[in-house]
């Protein structure tokens, strides 16, 4: 019973990360209809932005006691807005002059992009080839504990900063007026820009928000993986990536609730798999979940079926 | 007018010209390769003749790819996890099979498949070579099999969907095959030869690899496919099956108006894809010996892809200089030679295009020059800093996939080949005086130098 809690737990703690990560695949998906292959690049980013922003305020060494829980969130913040800067640039060079190219070509454009982030990544004027450990910003062992499942200090931050950026965006979306014109360019492009709706901006504005969600999923995850080394940008990153994007798929990708309840599910699926069959094939659990549920369900869980027109 | 059936049969040639039409091409393969195994072999230097295999490979990989991605117009992104399928398929095969029937792993082979290490065989073809190309051609089968089995649900879906089910097929296969059991040692063969087949199927070695194989991967070998995919890939540009492929690349739902079976013809450009990618994996294993699932993930696949990509999408020979170059450019790069006099070449050769086709295009010419300039100034700076540019090549080819798509997005040659470059006309076959509307379109190569986006990238 223990075991079953505390995977449980575990599952929605790493699906809350997951989620965030899918919100920016299906916010892009929904209003550009690609996949963009960059955005894992852009969360292991996130990840390494955290631990430089860390190093150079000087927090979190690992003799000193931990910071003041402002440190931290002016980590987040910096890393996000460092982040969103970079998917702003991203999409005005490289996806906004191929608007109206075929998909196959922005397909292989986010591609591109997503090497050129891994490999500068790298670079020594970068973060350099060698793994690096996240400081300590968060007391570490057990919060509390309840029916004998430990919760520990950042896996609360994990869980409340991803509600409180769920519930911004759920804000965001359905109710500013900024909101509603997302939804009127991803409902019909051309027409929203005929109602008056500056496409472009919409379009720019709704990535940067996906890409600083998937920043502050960086963060987090350096947060709740804290002192362990973090692999160079690398296969782990892109593979974190893919598992998120499953989960957007799973959900229905396009649509921003079905990418939440697809990161739990893809969360839970995986703890799960791991503590009751096996820890081997990981990564295989997430993948055959995707493609039952495309033979099954191809629009995914809460998705819409699409009707091809000519 | 006469029945489609009687024209048919008096357009077909005559029966005793057909034979060495179709045996043609696999004398030339096999004349191709055994020129590379006893000519140019033995007269390049040890690691020249390695890389020239792993070019091999990269040819076959990469043509088999521009079936799907390019012909078709689908994208897939796990063309490595169907080079693991077959090439584990075929270690197993070789190196399980050679300890049954010969009681040892070593190498058994002739002359053929010689690497010039350990003494000569002697003998031209021998009993290893059978084992080893059989279980070749039953990885490439087997890793087909995987192709029908993925493609088959994906491929009714929209574009993409296939790009992310290949993507997760790689990796479900690289977790697969790094999950497997210890492989048994050369020198335990006695053990192994008491294993039933079905169990020592499990024992690849997982995360370390299935090493120590025999090497029976030679020019020969490598060239001899090389030629048969390329011949394959050719021909089937222009069957009714290639023609197929092209539509629907073209317009899904117009060639589904038109008759075409859609999913069909995308499962069989993927099967066939699969089959080559799959003969390719038990090339690799058997060339240096050890094959590691960890090597073919999905970095594997994107490697080939910016090969099919920067040759052009749908071109064969595209994709084979795009190989060969992307292969050689590490190596060049750990000591840049000067780019200038390829720049020159180039420029001249596209000059003279032009000239033959009296179509001026100066943008092209002058991004040419313009880019020959930044490419040597680069290297120039780079040489007198002292700066290692073998470190920014995997930046180097992200910018180059990236600056492709913006500024060129049909690759360098599009659906053209090389030879259509210099305004190629292929003759009328058939010069009667009423036209035909089917009567030999003018080809590709006359149509303007900036060309046509080549794919819908799926039906939108």
């Amino acid at each position: 019973m223990t075991q079953f809690l505390q995977t449980l737990f575990d599952g929605v703690t790493v699906g809350c990360l997951y989620a965030l990560i899918a919100l920016g695949y299906t916010m892009v998906y929904g209003i550009l209809k690609f996949i963009n292959f960059a955005h894992s690049d852009v969360f292991a980013l996130g990840v390494w932005m955290s631990i430089t922003i860390a190093a150079w305020l000087g927090v979190g060494a690992a003799d000193q006691p931990a910071p003041a829980w402002y440190m931290g969130a002016l980590v987040l913040l910096g890393t996000m807005a460092f982040c969103g800067f970079v998917g702003f640039v991203i999409e005005r060079v490289a996806y906004k002059p191929l608007r109206k190219a075929p998909r196959l070509n922005v397909l292989i454009t986010a591609i591109g992009v997503s090497l050129l982030l891994q490999n500068i990544g790298q670079q020594k004027f970068a973060f350099g080839p060698y793994p690096k450990s996240m400081p300590k910003l968060l007391e570490g062992g057990a919060l509390f504990t309840i029916a004998d499942v430990q919760v520990r200090t950042s896996d609360v931050a994990v869980i409340g900063t991803a509600l409180a950026l769920m519930a911004a965006l759920q804000f965001l979306i359905y109710r500013t007026k900024l909101g509603s014109a997302m939804r009127a360019v991803s409902f019909n492009t051309r027409n929203a820009s005929l109602m008056g709706i500056n496409v472009d901006r919409v379009i720019s504005f709704t990535f940067v928000v996906g890409t600083m969600l998937a920043a502050a999923a960086g963060f987090l995850y350096g947060l709740k993986y804290e002192g362990q080394a973090k692999q160079t940008a690398d296969s782990m990153w892109v593979m974190l990536g893919l598992k998120a994007f499953v989960a957007a798929v799973v959900g229905g990708i396009g649509n921003v609730r079905g990418a939440v309840l697809g990161g739990l599910l893809i969360g839970l699926i995986e703890f799960f798999g791991v503590a009751y069959v096996s820890s081997q094939f990981r990564d295989a659990y997430v993948f055959a979940i995707l493609i039952v549920v495309l033979l099954f369900k191809p629009e995914g869980v809460l998705g819409r079926a699409t009707v091809e027109k000519v | 007018m006469k029945p489609l059936t009687e024209q048919s049969r008096t357009m077909s040639p005559a029966a005793w010209t057909v034979l060495p039409r179709m045996a043609w091409p696999l004398l030339a393969g096999l004349g191709i390769a055994i020129l590379m195994q006893f000519a140019v072999g033995p007269s390049v230097s040890g690691f020249t003749s390695q890389i020239m295999l792993i070019a091999g490979i990269n040819i076959i990989m990469a043509v088999s790819l521009t079936v799907v991605n390019g012909f078709t117009g689908q994208f897939s992104m796990g063309h490595a996890g169907f080079m693991a399928v077959g090439g584990y398929v075929a270690a197993t095969l070789t190196y399980y099979g050679s300890i049954k029937m010969f009681g040892t792993a070593d190498f058994a082979g002739g002359t053929i498949s010689w690497t010039g290490s350990g003494e000569n065989p002697g003998s031209i073809v021998g009993k290893g070579d059978y084992l080893f190309v059989i279980s070749c051609l039953v990885g490439g089968v087997v890793s087909a099999i995987a192709g029908y089995v993925v493609g088959l649900p994906s491929l009714r879906l929209r574009g993409d969907y296939l790009a992310i089910v290949t993507l997760g097929f790689g990796e479900i296969v690289r977790v697969l095959l790094q999950g497997t059991n210890p492989q048994i040692q050369p020198w335990k063969a006695q053990e192994a030869a008491e294993v039933p087949f079905y169990k020592l199927a499990t024992m690849l070695g997982g995360p370390m690899g299935f090493n120590l194989l025999p090497t029976y991967t030679t020019l020969f070998w490598v060239y001899l496919f090389v030629v048969l995919t390329l011949i394959v890939c050719y021909r089937l540009k222009s069957s009714s099956s290639g023609r197929a492929f092209l539509s629907i690349r073209e317009d899904e739902i117009a060639s589904q108006a038109m008759g075409v079976d859609v999913t069909k013809y995308k499962v069989r450009a993927f099967v066939l894809a699969s089959f080559f990618a799959g003969v390719a994996g038990g090339l690799y294993a058997m060339s240096i010996g050890a094959i590691n699932a960890g090597d073919l993930g999905f970095q594997k696949s994107f490697d080939i892809i910016i090969m099919v990509v920067l040759g052009g999408m749908g071109s064969i020979s595209g994709a084979t200089v795009a190989a060969v170059v992307l292969t050689i450019l590490p190596e060049f790069l750990r000591d840049p030679p000067p780019v200038w006099p390829l720049g020159l070449a180039f420029l001249v050769a596209v000059v003279l295009a032009q000239a033959v086709r009296k179509h001026w295009n100066i943008r092209t010419l002058a991004g040419i020059a313009v880019g020959t300039a930044i490419l040597e100034g680069a290297r120039l700076y780079c040489v007198s800093r002292g700066i290692d540019i073998a470190s920014f090549r995997l930046i180097l080819y992200a910018l180059l996939l990236i600056a492709m798509m913006l500024l060129r997005p049909q690759g360098l040659l599009g659906v053209r080949e090389v030879w259509e470059l210099f305004g190629h006309r292929r003759p009328n076959p058939n010069p009667s005086p009423d036209p035909k509307p089917d009567a030999a379109p003018p080809s590709k190569g006359t149509s303007k130098a900036t060309g046509n986006p080549t794919s819908k990238g799926g039906a939108s």
